[in-house]
């Protein structure tokens, strides 16, 4: 196990995991207890298309995912909250206009597409020093901003208008996370990739769902199940040669799968006092 | 002499190209207990969007305690007053318990970065005994039975130790035992308390035995309005109810 981290590349696979693990569980709790779930997929492929767009205009794609990402952020909650949608509608027309963006810039792209590839499926044992710098201060704001404001997102996240009701600025609050949520996105996209950012994002926080009703252990076990998945992937890459993404997607799955089964919520169908 | 809790001049609702508040004027006195009552579809909980701040009118005025709140004093006004809505279906597995959603009440008090202190633990305490819940505080929100959730609701209201109570159609969807015990205490709260309510309802069964005035609500306009014995007159309210709106005018 040891020779594992011999290397730097696993090192700064680890270090990644570890941040992404943290930042997608937390901000996968706001996503599975709102029923956003699309909202990952939808915010993933924004910071995708604006990645593809950085690469075939030339600059930063990590700026261009943050700013597309961003911007579907600033969309969503809008659209739900005005458009007399419900958020999952919102999310799914926002969604499905950047695939199409997404798809367009890929076909712009002149040559080989391996840039759009490694996007799509994320390279967590080439991640960079800066890639990995973005991903910490990422994570530790997420961090800092759940501590400093745990009652607010608690009001919000498991009643929005009764935090409204009661006279806490819901929409600001709701709004925060779901930027939160795209920066975490985008950040988090060369290392665990467009299409698998999701099941890092949904997956640990919906396992930790299944455990606890107290919030703040929610948190604490989606962060660590977020972890633990990213870790767990990169063992089963390291050991048995296998693509990273897809093990750590699978990791998440399974750790899901064995919440669900030991779930004492599955098992209580009445409150016994 | 004091203002009015409550000032609603001229206020329409306009959504869906449909008109849902007709130019509705209304004053509501400091302490006054006000039943609002009326058919489905009437506009009472409209009026209680209006007055809580969650719906902008299309035109006219609305001042409640002295705010105005469609402006950036709204949540500071939204934190003084204690709504209770109609009970609503909770995921049993929402991560909050009985008490922390009770202390949610102190939150827009307290503002950001201020952490609750012994003092709103001991609200918590107080509104949970008020409503007898007390032995139910560690339970999950979402395994509370329509009654119970709706006895967690007013004491969370109550924690907010509001200057004006809204009850939004408290009842609605409960049993008729537990309706009765939630009229019973909702009249408890406004003879210990003395704070402005207003209570909406469609059915007269529950509307609290104690509300001196009566208005009574139809197609979004104040239909008639005045003390207790004579708005509730069974001609009058055959009339609201009726199904024509042209066969019925106010008595």
């Amino acid at each position: 196990m040891g020779a594992m981290f011999e290397h730097t590349f696993m090192q700064h696979a680890a270090l990644a995991g570890l941040c992404a693990g943290i930042s997608c569980g937390l901000m996968g709790v706001f996503v599975v207890i709102m029923h956003l779930s699309m909202l990952g997929i939808c915010i993933a492929h924004a910071a995708f298309a604006g990645a593809m767009l950085g690469i075939l205009l030339g600059f930063e794609p990590l700026w261009g995912a943050l700013v597309f990402s961003l911007a579907a952020a600033a969309f969503v909650g809008p659209l739900a909250d005005r458009g007399q949608l419900n958020p999952d509608s919102a999310v799914g027309i926002v969604f499905s206009f950047m695939l199409g963006l997404a798809f367009l810039f890929v076909g712009l792209t002149p040559g080989a597409k391996t840039h759009a590839l490694s996007l799509f499926w994320g390279s967590i044992l080439t991640v960079s020093t800066t890639d990995l710098a973005y991903l910490a201060a990422v994570t530790a704001l997420i961090v800092v901003l759940l501590v400093l404001f745990f009652k607010e997102i608690q009001a919000v996240v498991c009643h929005r208008r009764v935090a409204f009701a009661v006279g806490i600025p819901a929409t600001v609050v709701f709004y925060g996370l779901l930027f939160a949520t795209g920066a975490t996105v985008a950040v988090s996209l060369r290392t665990v990739g467009g299409l698998l950012i999701y099941s890092l994002l949904l997956n640990p926080a919906a396992a930790a769902f299944q455990l606890t009703f107290s919030l703040k252990w929610m948190f604490f076990l989606a962060a660590a199940f977020g972890v633990f998945s990213c870790w767990l992937g990169l063992a089963g890459s390291y050991f048995w040669d296998l693509p990273t993404g897809a093990s750590i997607v699978i990791a998440s799955s399974l750790l899901f799968a064995a919440a669900l089964a030991v779930s004492p919520k599955r098992r209580m169908t009445t409150w016994r006092r | 002499m004091q203002p009015d809790a409550i000032v609603l001049e001229n206020v329409s609702v306009t959504a869906h190209h449909a008109t849902i508040l007709h130019n509705l004027s209304l004053r509501v006195a400091h302490g006054s207990f006000v039943g609002v009552l009326g058919p489905n579809g009437a506009g009472k909980t409209t009026l209680l969007n209006v007055i809580n701040g969650l719906i902008r009118p299309s035109s006219g005025e609305v001042t409640v305690l002295g705010k105005k709140p469609f402006q950036w004093e709204g949540h500071r006004l939204r934190s003084e007053i204690g709504r209770v809505a109609q009970a609503e279906p909770v995921d049993r597995r929402l991560p909050i318990t009985v008490r922390e959603t009770v202390l949610v009440a102190r939150y827009g008090r307290l503002g950001w970065l201020r952490r609750p202190g012994p003092g709103d633990h001991a609200r918590v305490n107080e509104a949970l005994a008020a409503v007898g819940m007390e032995s139910f505080a560690t339970r999950p929100l979402g395994h509370l039975s329509g009654g119970e959730y709706q006895r967690v609701a007013i004491a969370r209201a109550l924690a907010q130790d509001p200057r004006l109570f809204l009850f939004d159609e408290p009842t609605a969807s409960i049993d008729p035992r537990v309706q009765s015990e939630i009229v019973a205490l909702v009249e408890e709260i406004h003879a210990a308390r003395g704070v402005t309510s207003l209570y909406v309802t469609h059915d007269l069964a529950t509307l609290p035995k104690t509300c001196e005035t009566v208005i009574l609500l139809r197609e979004g306009r104040i239909w008639a309005s005045g003390p207790r014995e004579a708005m509730l007159e069974e001609a009058r309210l055959a009339a609201l109810y009726a199904r024509n709106s042209a066969t019925g005018t106010p008595a």
